[in-house]
């Protein structure tokens, strides 16, 4: 029993013609995604010989050959203990979680201003960073013993749990319920951070905590890069593949369960997919600001809005963006370090408005 | 006060092949909290036919729709189209039987018209797929039928209401249902922009496409209607051809409008006029 609506005539072939932009926007998406790809793997190579020693891109892959076990059948010689300690022990791993850390939060925003429809969405939104900033707080200032990572990481879920809990006491959890759920669990952690910090900081911790408020992968190590990057490739994968059913949410959650989408078991998945995936990446950076929130706009103005190619080209872009912005934030006032977090914003605005401005009439 | 009836012969509907027996809804019940807003509807929409839901506001036009797609599950009764049971089909399955157009489909971020007529692919495809060159050709023909075609490359945040209720509509068809239910089409549109979107539905049911609107403008209803079915407070108070509903024994009750109904000149339709 066919549906008459499916008997169609030969009629003209789909979108052929080769005026149209959307069409040719949708010829160059591989070419999107092949670039960014070159410019990520660019970037992480230059970013590693940019610093106080002079190191060149040979030597960086000397390191890595060296480590990976291929230096020997390549016939390249170890560098020198110093500069491989400098390639591999610190700069390798920092770019490594820096570009984890982009990719990831530029997949949760993404998916988070699609499952709520709120353009001021972002990976933080269920209270996730301030539940971290507590649990890392905790450490840092009373000396709780257990990891920082781990501490903040527990903050993360515990916020998640309770704005869940409280969206989900409500009904439904809706787009709404999960925005008020998440500021009221957000506002909570923050005062208790807040309190924390007013009572029983002292000097030298303050600047330990507002880096770590402000975000930072200074500190990052091969664990920091395992933790954020185990998690980008197994959650975010998972959640880059959901691409259709995002779409389905475009026009909100009965549109999508009219396309046969179950509405709710799905905003529940992603959510917790997103959350967890956050948690992992805010316990080995602090919470970044400004890549989850404006990326995912910046591409679907370059793009469109189809999650297929925007999940994927937002990782991409993401982790190049904060390997840069972490370079910079190394290097511009070195020795002295800033917080990244001051960076993503000050080269991002920019550059979102004027993406902002190329793409005004889609908007 | 059930008036039912045959489809009378305006418009030629054609016997529905996707259709089969057409949609019958029956003691369909649901409720807000306590209050019910659904009281035991039975409904029915012949198959390749225009029907009007109608009724004043807040007598369950919208939430019958929403029951009858399932996208509200209602916490009784039964809802059959062509036969199948539809509220217990799969649910994608059922994405590809029926298509809802609701009221106020809106999103604050940028797509483009072809990108949201794209999306009445999903149901069609794998869940990590992208969109075939077929489905780009339904997108295409689901485009020209709700006559937007030109419109494919615009953003959707640029066209005028009249134009986006048109792309709401394709979606909806790019879904390749047999039974198309919508929420007011014409609300908020100008009466050229009305009576187009009204030509789009009359041409899908003479293709076979079993329609159900809900309407609040009830010459349109007149005009463009095979069939209505009226709510009042929940409940069915009337159901059958145009000719015989609307009329002043069922409107004046359920609307509390005095009503006359004249015949138009040219198409012999009946023109409803209110007041004292």
């Amino acid at each position: 029993m066919t549906s008459p609506a499916r008997t169609r005539t030969a009629g003209p072939p789909a979108v052929g013609a080769p005026a149209d932009r959307p069409a040719a926007r949708r010829r160059a998406t591989p070419w999107w995604l092949a670039g960014a790809s070159v410019a990520l793997v660019v970037s992480v190579v230059v970013a590693v010989t940019i610093g106080p020693a002079d190191l060149t891109w040979s030597d960086v892959w000397r390191a890595v050959a060296t480590h990976v076990g291929l230096g020997g059948p390549l016939g390249l010689d170890p560098l020198p203990l110093l500069q491989d300690g400098m390639v591999w022990q610190l700069r390798l791993p920092r770019v490594l979680t820096a570009a984890a850390v982009g990719a990831g939060l530029a997949i949760c925003g993404a998916v988070m201003q699609s499952l709520t429809r709120n353009p001021l969405a972002d990976p933080y939104l269920l209270g996730l960073s301030s539940g971290a900033s507590l649990g890392a707080v905790l450490v840092l200032v009373l000396g709780v013993s257990v990891l920082l990572p781990v501490a903040a990481f527990g903050g993360a879920v515990l916020a998640l749990v309770a704005a869940l809990a409280l969206a989900g006491s409500l009904g439904a959890v809706t787009p709404t319920r999960t925005v008020l759920a998440g500021l009221a669990v957000s506002q909570l952690a923050a005062a208790a951070t807040s309190f924390v910090i007013f009572w029983s900081a002292t000097g030298d911790s303050y600047r330990e905590i507002l880096s770590w408020l402000m975000g930072s992968v200074a500190g990052a190590t091969w664990t920091s890069v395992a933790i954020a990057g185990g998690a980008v490739l197994v959650l975010g994968t998972l959640l880059a593949s959901t691409g259709s059913v995002l779409d389905a949410f475009t026009f909100g959650d009965t549109a999508a369960a009219g396309l046969g989408v179950a509405v709710n078991r799905t905003r529940w998945l992603l959510l917790v997919g997103v959350a967890l995936l956050t948690g992992a990446l805010v316990s080995v950076s602090g919470s970044i600001g400004f890549v989850g929130l404006i990326l995912p706009h910046a591409v679907r103005l370059l793009t469109g809005a189809r999650h297929r190619v925007l999940l994927p080209l937002a990782a991409l872009l993401g982790a190049s963006f904060l390997v840069w912005a972490d370079t910079l934030a190394r290097t511009i006032f070195a020795p002295r370090e800033l917080p990244v977090g001051i960076l993503t914003a000050a080269i991002g605005a920019p550059v979102f408005a004027i993406i902002l401005w190329r793409g005004r009439r889609a908007l | 006060m059930s008036v039912v009836g045959p489809v009378d012969g305006t418009g030629a509907p054609a016997p529905g092949t996707g259709g089969g027996r057409g949609l019958d809804a029956s003691r369909v019940s649901w409720s807000a909290g306590s209050r019910l807003i659904l009281d035991g509807v039975d409904a029915t929409a012949p198959p390749g036919a225009v029907s009007g839901l109608l009724g004043p506001n807040g007598s369950g036009k919208s939430t019958l729709l929403r029951a009858i797609a399932a996208t509200q599950v209602p916490d009784a009764g039964e809802v059959r189209f062509g036969g199948e049971d539809l509220l217990g089909m799969p649910r994608r399955r059922r994405a590809r039987r029926l298509a809802l157009v609701e009221q106020d489909a809106s999103t604050d971020l940028p797509v483009s018209v072809l990108d949201a007529v794209l999306l009445g692919r999903i149901p069609h495809r794998s869940l990590l797929a992208g969109d075939s060159e077929a489905d780009r050709a339904v997108a295409h023909e689901a485009l020209v039928r709700a006559g937007v075609e030109d419109l494919a490359h615009r953003s959707l945040a640029t066209l005028s209401g009249g134009e986006r209720q048109r792309v709401h509509m394709a979606r909806a068809l790019a879904q390749e249902p047999a039974l198309l239910l919508l929420d007011e089409p014409t609300n908020h549109l100008d009466i050229a922009a009305q009576l187009a979107a009204m030509t789009v539905l009359r041409k899908l049911a003479a293709d076979g496409v079993t329609v159900l609107a809900a309407l609040h403008d009830l010459n349109l209803a007149a005009s463009s209607c095979d069939h209505v079915v009226v709510l009042a407070q929940g409940r069915v108070v009337a159901a059958g051809p145009v000719r015989e509903v609307l009329v002043p024994a069922v409107i004046e009750p359920v609307y509390g409008v005095r009503c006359d109904v004249l015949t138009h000149p040219r198409t012999g339709r009946p023109v409803l006029v209110f007041g004292d």
